[in-house]
């Protein structure tokens, strides 16, 4: 009671002085990128993201054009040589990151989209509807997420707006027991009972209130989800499943010529280090978040 | 260093027997601080400064600051602690006859909880959930060496069972802290600190969130244990009043230095420094109703403390010669001085008390707000039983009661924040919905509610002025207006207009809770219930807040309901009061006749256990 109350002015006090002194403010951002990991995450997602943007605009070759011998060795104008058909390798390498850039981002735009709306209802609500909706999301979660997309893919095809679906509504659960969790203690506020004794809107109390307050761990988790989408989105290429067969892409790339990985390394090689690269930055990114966030939230006068 | 060193240190200072009183003991303190300087770690900022004072055996000093002011920093020190980002810089701490800052990080193992042990503020927080009590304090005695083999510490340990009140029996030794009370924590963290027998102990708060009840028990025992074993105790707090109820001596910080420190009688009685005389005013009567009087300004942190004395930028009495330099100690008495060039002009201003501002209620018009048969439940656990209760217009009724007794409950009711409810609850006659969201518009304008900790009840994500304005949804006013209002109630909650645009996290806590005011005012209700609205507050900005929410009620003709565990506090505040316990109310009638005349017996006890200044000076 007042225990908890005084100690915590106490401590919040205490805390804010050496904080004051100590660490200049800033927001979360400013500090994660006072972080040589973010600042490194950073280079390397954004070298990668490049590449998939600006690539099919300075791609030497059309990606289905054929220009040499199935597997052809570097040399002869083509720098990483020619893939299982004869086209150029770093041509559909330019070409091939646009689309598990977009399907990784718009899955992860639903999953946590979604996410955030289930698990600020779930802390909110306190209720029956909190264990019904947790429970089904602990239904999702108990299957693997490659799995859950395999099955969809086999029952209606590859089509794009399928991955995007399976792999945002499996994202979605596990974005949502992280939201649930940092909300739950915030719903517990007293300004959430003043908003509750003027019986504003319960949307709004979400909006206004809870949200921003979680904020945070929100940040952490999409860049978190983003990382693990870019892997399953290549995975599911990899195992046949993209949304165009025939189109360039990085996932398809290591498929088609991994077979040639003695002959021909660069045809698996380039996709599989922009993947990397890619999921390394944008967790690298994530890591620093969570530290400033976590830096911040011990720093601030209300915990 | 050697045992035989270790021994120099560790002797108890005497087993068992009284601590040679009177003529010796200024010689021979246990415990001797001396211009104890401690910095922010890499630069030249105090946190703590020449701070210097002795403790004989077996006396009690109280040290006495609002937060911030370095009190706990000092107490630690005297363990040769500080946190993580401080130094000490200077000065020596001697206990027998070595100085606990010179000693390594081993040395200082083997002295703390032998030679100088720490009661911390928090038992719940102190004691291992995972470990029995028994075990625990076995520890303390297996890890310093003392009784020969485990039959001989068990007896040991039994006595300081003893010695705490507690059950001495394996049943109770056997138990885990969570089974325990708040209460008979605290006592085992006394116990723990007292099994070595120690010379010198630290008491940082112990008594912070316990019921008055157990809080009276608990001090004395510590009284008890430091007189018979001869220890020297530091008593760090924030209360005034448990200090004078408890201190031999007292010793007063702001802003990192000792201001003022002397017998707790003289001290009391014969302020020499002018914010002890302050910190006096700001303190409740239980005895009589008095304004209280907040200090203005805030205390100075490390890093923006002005040149000269501390206090200065803040005193009604400051010339310039007070911002010349530090004030040399000035000698008011036996073992009484004080840091200030001004202490004649001080001792000679008498000691204001003027009358509460609360205006007077209309008792005979028809109650604002009456709940009659109110039951409130958890669940099927029913947890209020039976309230019959009416507030009149423009009266202030206080609410009082120990934790658990289900005050705050009946409030968080009442505003509809906890709606498992049977029984009547009324407004001017018309019955409420029990949520808060089954309420019209205009009922939830009426009754407004102003939360317990400032520090939770603001949200950190949203201004000043955006928090404030959000109740103005309820009477749907255009955006100039709303402003003009916003503006209107932070002024006469005395926040200026700059304020609308800072973030709670950039407020002291005194200004949240004018915010949270504000913001409960703003629509102009006629009932506001205030839930212990100055238990995380430091007592200057009780008083401030007390004063403001009196006038306010006098002012806007507002009917208050003023919940807390504070009796002197409602004295100043407060025409009625009706005491609770265990969920019912056991007493209720005029402040004066229930502190002055208690029928029940539950109130009788409540005010014999309220400490009070007054203790000190009788």
């Amino acid at each position: 009671m007042s225990n908890e109350a005084v100690e915590s002015a106490t401590v919040s006090t205490v805390a804010g002085t050496v904080a004051h002194l100590g660490t200049p403010r800033g927001g979360l951002l400013r500090s994660a990128l006072r972080m040589w990991r973010t600042r490194i995450g950073l280079l390397c997602a954004g070298v990668v993201i490049l590449v998939a943007i600006v690539g099919p605009l300075i791609a030497p070759h059309d990606p289905s054009e054929f220009v040499a011998a199935p597997y052809a060795p570097r040399g002869d104008g083509l720098l990483f040589g020619a893939d299982h058909l004869g086209q150029d390798v770093l041509s559909r390498f330019l070409h091939g990151g646009r689309s598990i850039l977009i399907l990784s981002v718009l899955s992860t735009v639903l999953g946590v989209g979604g996410g955030v709306l289930v698990g600020l209802v779930s802390a909110y609500a306190r209720n029956a509807l909190d264990d019904v909706l947790m429970r089904s999301m602990d239904v999702v979660l108990a299957f693997p997420q490659l799995m859950l997309a395999l099955v969809a893919m086999a029952t209606v095809g590859p089509k794009g707006w399928l991955i995007v679906l399976t792999v945002g509504l499996t994202t979605l659960p596990r974005v949502a027991r992280v939201i649930r969790g940092a909300a739950v203690p915030v719903v517990e506020r007293d300004f959430v009972g003043a908003s509750e004794t003027l019986a504003e809107p319960r949307l709004r109390i979400l909006a206004v209130d809870v949200l921003p307050n979680v904020t945070g761990p929100l940040v952490v988790e999409t860049t978190l989800r983003l990382t693990y989408a870019v892997g399953l989105v290549a995975s599911l290429a990899f195992l046949g499943f993209a949304a165009n067969p025939n189109a360039a892409d990085w996932g398809l790339m290591i498929q088609e010529n991994a077979s040639a990985l003695t002959v021909q390394p660069w045809g698996t090689l380039l996709p599989v280090i922009a993947i990397a690269v890619l999921t390394v930055g944008t967790g690298l990114i994530g890591d620093g978040l969570a530290r400033a966030s976590s830096g911040i939230d011990r720093g601030r006068a209300d915990g | 260093m050697s045992a035989e060193e270790l021994d120099d240190v560790a002797a108890p200072a005497a087993s068992g027997s009284a601590a040679p009183s009177g003529a010796g003991a200024d010689v021979a303190a246990a415990v001797s601080v001396r211009d104890l300087r401690v910095e922010v770690a890499g630069t030249r900022l105090d946190i703590v400064d020449g701070v210097s004072f002795d403790i004989p055996p077996g006396e009690v000093l109280g040290l006495v600051g609002e937060s911030g002011s370095g009190k706990t920093t000092v107490g630690l020190c005297l363990l040769g602690h500080v946190r993580r980002g401080a130094t000490i810089a200077g000065g020596s701490v001697i206990v027998g006859s070595r100085d606990i800052l010179q000693l390594d990080a081993l040395s200082l193992r083997r002295l703390r909880g032998r030679t100088v042990s720490y009661v911390p503020q928090d038992p719940a927080a102190s004691l291992n959930p995972a470990l029995r009590i028994g075990a625990q304090l076995l520890e303390v005695l297996t890890v310093h060496g003392v009784g020969d083999d485990r039959p001989a510490r068990t007896e040991r340990v039994r006595e300081a069972m003893r010695e705490v009140a507690l059950p001495d029996d394996d049943a109770f030794l056997r138990r885990y802290p969570h089974q325990l009370s708040g209460g008979q924590q605290q006592r085992v963290g006394l116990a723990m600190a007292f099994v070595c027998r120690p010379r010198v102990i630290v008491l940082d708060e112990p008594t912070t969130g316990l019921d008055v009840t157990t809080q009276a028990h608990v001090l004395q025992t510590v009284r008890e244990l430091t007189q018979i074993h001869g220890a020297a105790a530091l008593y760090v707090s924030h209360d005034l009043a448990v200090v004078a109820s408890l201190a031999d001596r007292v010793a007063v910080m702001y802003a990192g230095r000792l201001v003022e420190q002397g017998p707790a009688a003289a001290l009391f009685e014969d302020a020499g420094h002018p914010y002890t005389r302050r910190l006096l005013a700001a303190v409740p009567d239980l005895r009589q109703p008095r304004a209280l009087e907040g200090i203005p300004g805030r205390a100075p942190s490390p890093g923006h403390r002005p040149s000269g004395c501390s206090f200065a930028p803040r005193c009604l009495l400051a010339i310039d010669e007070c911002t010349a330099a530090v004030p040399d100690e000035v000698v008011l008495g036996p073992v009484h001085s004080a840091r200030c060039i001004r202490t004649d002009v001080v001792r000679r201003s008498a000691r204001v008390a003027s009358m509460p501002a609360s205006g007077t209620p209309l008792v005979d018009a028809a109650p604002v707000l009456a709940a009659s048969g109110l039951r409130i439940r958890y669940g099927p656990v029913e947890v209020v039983h039976d309230i019959d209760l009416q507030l009149a217009p423009r009266e202030c009724l206080a609410v009082v009661g120990e934790s658990g007794s289900g005050k705050t409950t009946l409030a968080r009711t009442i505003a509809g924040l906890h709606s498992t409810r049977d029984g009547e609850l009324t407004l001017d006659g018309t019955p409420l919905a029990p949520s808060s969201r089954g309420r019209s518009r205009e009922e939830r304008r009426r009754v407004q509610y102003v939360f317990q900790n400032p520090y939770g009840s603001l949200n950190p994500r949203l201004t000043v002025g955006d928090s404030v304005r959000r109740p103005l949804r309820l009477l749907s006013v255009d955006d100039a207006e709303a402003r003009r209002r916003v503006s209107a109630i932070l002024e006469r909650v005395s926040l200026d207009g700059s304020y609308a645009r800072r973030y709670p996290d950039q407020l002291s806590g005194g200004e949240r809770q004018r915010v949270a005011i504000a913001r409960a005012l703003v629509c102009e209700p006629e009932v506001l219930i205030c839930d212990e609205v100055t238990s995380a507050l430091d007592v200057s900005v009780q008083a401030a807040v007390v004063d403001l929410l009196a006038e306010l009620q006098r002012d806007l003709g507002l009917s208050m309901l003023f919940v807390t565990h504070n009796l002197p506090l409602v004295r100043a505040i407060a025409h009625r009061v009706a005491v609770m316990q265990q969920g019912r109310i056991v007493e209720t009638g005029p402040v004066a006749k229930v502190v002055d005349e208690p029928q029940a017996e539950y109130t009788r006890r409540l005010l014999e256990d309220t400490p009070q200044i007054e203790a000190a000076t009788d």
